[in-house]
């Protein structure tokens, strides 16, 4: 059953690769990421024992991860009908299978409880990610889909480097060698500590390169500037996820072993300084797409912050990973929209948004103020929760430059949201093709939706969920 | 046995620096095939026979000796280049700076807590050097594929540090690296590819439309 999450979907990419025809390809994608849905609630509801060797099984990380990541693809990939018809010149045939090798390999990263399986699978989704990145074929989107594959593939490296320190940690220990996180769990306090030391700066390193936390973000701009909205939306929303699960996986060990402290104080700068380079960069940004990485390194390094913080920030770290990634759907669905409506993404052009496309400007007016912690929308709750915990645990300083660096961020992201949306409209606007349709706006909407009922009320099974995955990085007795 | 591999390592060593100073791309990607080659007999040399071992053996001899190689030299040959022009280190530096980490690498390694049967084993000195010359490459040089190839010794310094782990990883695993490092090559290729028919040129230092001003 759990095998079939990575099967599905590696079966609709071979379908989609068959299907000659460009109009009737993107039919694949709604209906494989709907069954996967499928199977994925079906796996939360009644999730099977760990296999007999036990690489394989869904713990409540896993869980989570995997139902942020199976509602966006899903909206994503219902999106993908009509963004695609719009795009019908260009062969889809490349994307389509791309998404869903992609789906499966996420997919992969949450059910892997071996960290060498784990790994494979996220250099699988970097991988599957760089064509379509360059889906639009031009000199910026090859410059973009460069600099993303060497970050990403050299950082990735780097992590794999960090995993054999880790396995050498266990052989010096004279421990069995395994890379199996619950045998790494219950060893971590006996690893030789000098190798596993290094293993966790380089692991760190690496994934936190593929998360983009400063100052490992710089690929994320240009790949999240380049990509078309829908692919954007899948990498802030659901490859960072990945990425942190596998930073999480080594927290897990950290956390057990004697080195959890120093861990959670890397990250916790690393955090910082995240939300410090964003507030900077966001300020001025003319390019409303690039406005939007680094809304995302902001929101990464706000869950590292929780992270670091520990204990009851946790619960609010995996709460804020749901909803960024649900935000950052609705954000880059509608800007995508408004891009293709002017034909530019810069502030210069686009202005008056809610003239042309009056749904997807009030979308991304309303997920702007989400993302940017306003009540009574979703990312609030978090935020606040790790704020009131930062200050709960006498740490004002990092309180104090959270709530400041947030300030910040509002009010360089309003000063180039606002006036996309609601500025004055340029009198020698291009004419285009595209205007709000029900199969373009529908699937933000829904997303939109759900962050508001996520603001008002968690249900109670996602709250246990919640709280099940904080314990298991050692966050509550 | 152990004498012979550690003639290869050295080899492996010495490959590191044909890298570094020459600019005829070709010659480096055959110096960079050959130190796959290299890596892939060291574990049959260092371990006792498996099928496990020699399936690794097998694996990467063909990816690192001859897929990757065959990729990057069409993606040579298609963007109709020989060399790599004013690197952003010269040669004489590269090499200066490769010999500093060389023997860095080997004060570095001796002070590491190794297992006993790993000791007075030149593996980790070459890993670690090698790993270092692949960052330098790859800092240094502009040419998409002088990048690849930096990107391709970092990786060769990471295996040979894996070769201590040889019977201690699963298959499994060992082949997915391989193929996901196959893959990553085969994409890359396409997309230098697409950068020399975009700016007819692969010099990745006009690739600066995005940089931050």
């Amino acid at each position: 059953m759990m095998w079939a999450l990575v099967l599905l979907p590696l079966l609709g990419a071979a379908l989609s690769w068959l299907v000659p025809d460009n109009r009737r390809r993107v039919w694949v994608l709604p209906v494989f990421s709907l069954v996967q849905l499928g199977v994925s609630a079906a796996l939360l509801v009644h999730t099977p024992p760990p296999s007999p060797a036990g690489w394989i099984w869904l713990d409540p990380l896993g869980k989570l991860v995997l139902m942020a990541n199976s509602v966006l693809f899903t909206i994503c990939s219902l999106y993908a009908v009509g963004y695609l018809s719009y795009r019908l010149k260009r062969p889809n045939r490349i994307l389509c299978a791309s998404l869903l090798v992609c789906l499966a390999a996420t997919s992969l990263v949450v059910i892997s409880q071996h960290l060498g399986l784990l790994w494979i699978a996220l250099e699988a989704t970097t991988l599957t990610m760089a064509p379509l990145i360059y889906f639009n074929h031009n000199a910026r989107s090859i410059e973009a889909t460069w600099k993303y594959l060497l970050i990403c593939s050299v950082g990735i490296a780097i992590a794999l480097l960090g995993l054999f320190f880790l396995a050498y940690s266990t052989i010096v220990a004279k421990q069995e060698v395994s890379l199996l996180l619950p045998a790494l769990i219950r060893d971590a306090a006996a690893l030789h500590p000098g190798w596993r030391h290094a293993a966790f700066i380089f692991l760190l390193v690496g994934f936190g390169s593929k998360m983009g936390l400063a100052p490992l973000h710089t690929w994320k701009p240009d790949a999240y500037g380049e990509a078309p909205g829908l692919v954007g939306a899948l990498l802030a929303g659901g490859l960072v996820n990945c990425a942190l699960l596998a930073l999480l996986r080594v927290y897990q060990i950290a956390a057990a072993s004697t080195e959890g402290a120093l861990f959670q104080q890397v990250l916790l700068t690393m955090g910082l300084v995240s939300m410090a380079f964003a507030a900077v960069f966001m300020a001025r940004q003319s390019d409303f797409k690039r406005m939007l990485a680094y809304s995302s390194v902001e929101h990464v390094g706000i869950i590292a912050v929780a992270l670091g913080l520990g204990k009851g920030a946790l619960f609010a770290g995996l709460l804020h990973m749901i909803n960024n990634s649900l935000t950052k759907g609705v954000l880059f669905l509608s800007c995508g929209n408004i891009h293709r409506a002017f034909n530019s993404k810069s502030t210069q052009f686009v202005r008056g948004a809610l003239r042309r496309t009056p749904w997807s400007a009030a979308l991304f007016l309303a997920a702007f103020l989400a993302i940017t912690g306003s009540p009574p929308f979703a990312p609030f709750v978090s935020e606040f929760l790790i704020v009131s915990s930062a200050f709960g645990q006498g740490n004002h300083w990092t309180g104090g430059l959270f709530l400041l660096f947030l300030a910040l961020i509002f009010i360089g992201m309003a000063s180039t949201v606002l006036p996309v949306v609601l500025g004055e409209v340029p009198p020698d606007l291009e004419r285009t093709r595209y205007r709000d349709a029900a199969p373009t706006v529908l699937p933000p909407l829904a997303l939109m939706g759900l962050v508001l009922v996520l603001g008002l009320w968690i249900p109670t099974p996602l709250q246990e969920l919640l709280h099940e995955a904080a314990r298991l990085l050692g966050g509550e007795a | 046995m152990n004498s012979l591999a550690d003639q290869l390592l050295v080899l492996c060593l010495l490959i590191n620096f044909a890298v570094l100073g020459t600019s005829r791309l070709a010659f480096s990607v055959r110096c960079v095939a050959v130190q796959g080659v290299l890596l892939g007999t060291l574990p049959a040399l260092v371990h006792p026979f498996s099928w496990h071992v020699s399936f690794i053996v097998v694996s990467i001899i063909l990816v690192k000796g001859g897929l990757i190689p065959v990729l990057i030299i069409r993606a040579i040959k298609k963007a109709e280049i020989e060399r790599e022009f004013s690197p952003f280190i010269g040669y004489i530096p590269s090499l200066v700076l490769g010999a500093l980490f060389t023997s860095l690498a080997f004060i570095f390694a001796a002070k590491l807590p190794l297992s006993p049967e790993h000791e007075g084993l030149l593996i980790v000195p070459a890993a670690a050097a090698t790993l270092m010359s692949g960052f330098l490459v790859l800092m240094g040089r502009r040419k998409a594929i002088s990048q690849v190839l930096g990107y391709l010794l970092m990786e060769n310094g990471i295996f040979l540090f894996g070769l201590l782990l040889a019977d201690a990883m699963p298959v499994m695993v060992e082949a997915g690296a391989l193929l996901d490092l196959l893959v990553g090559i085969f994409v890359m290729g396409i997309v230098i590819n697409h950068i020399s028919r975009e700016f007819s040129s692969i010099d990745t230092s006009r690739l600066s439309a995005l940089r931050e001003e």
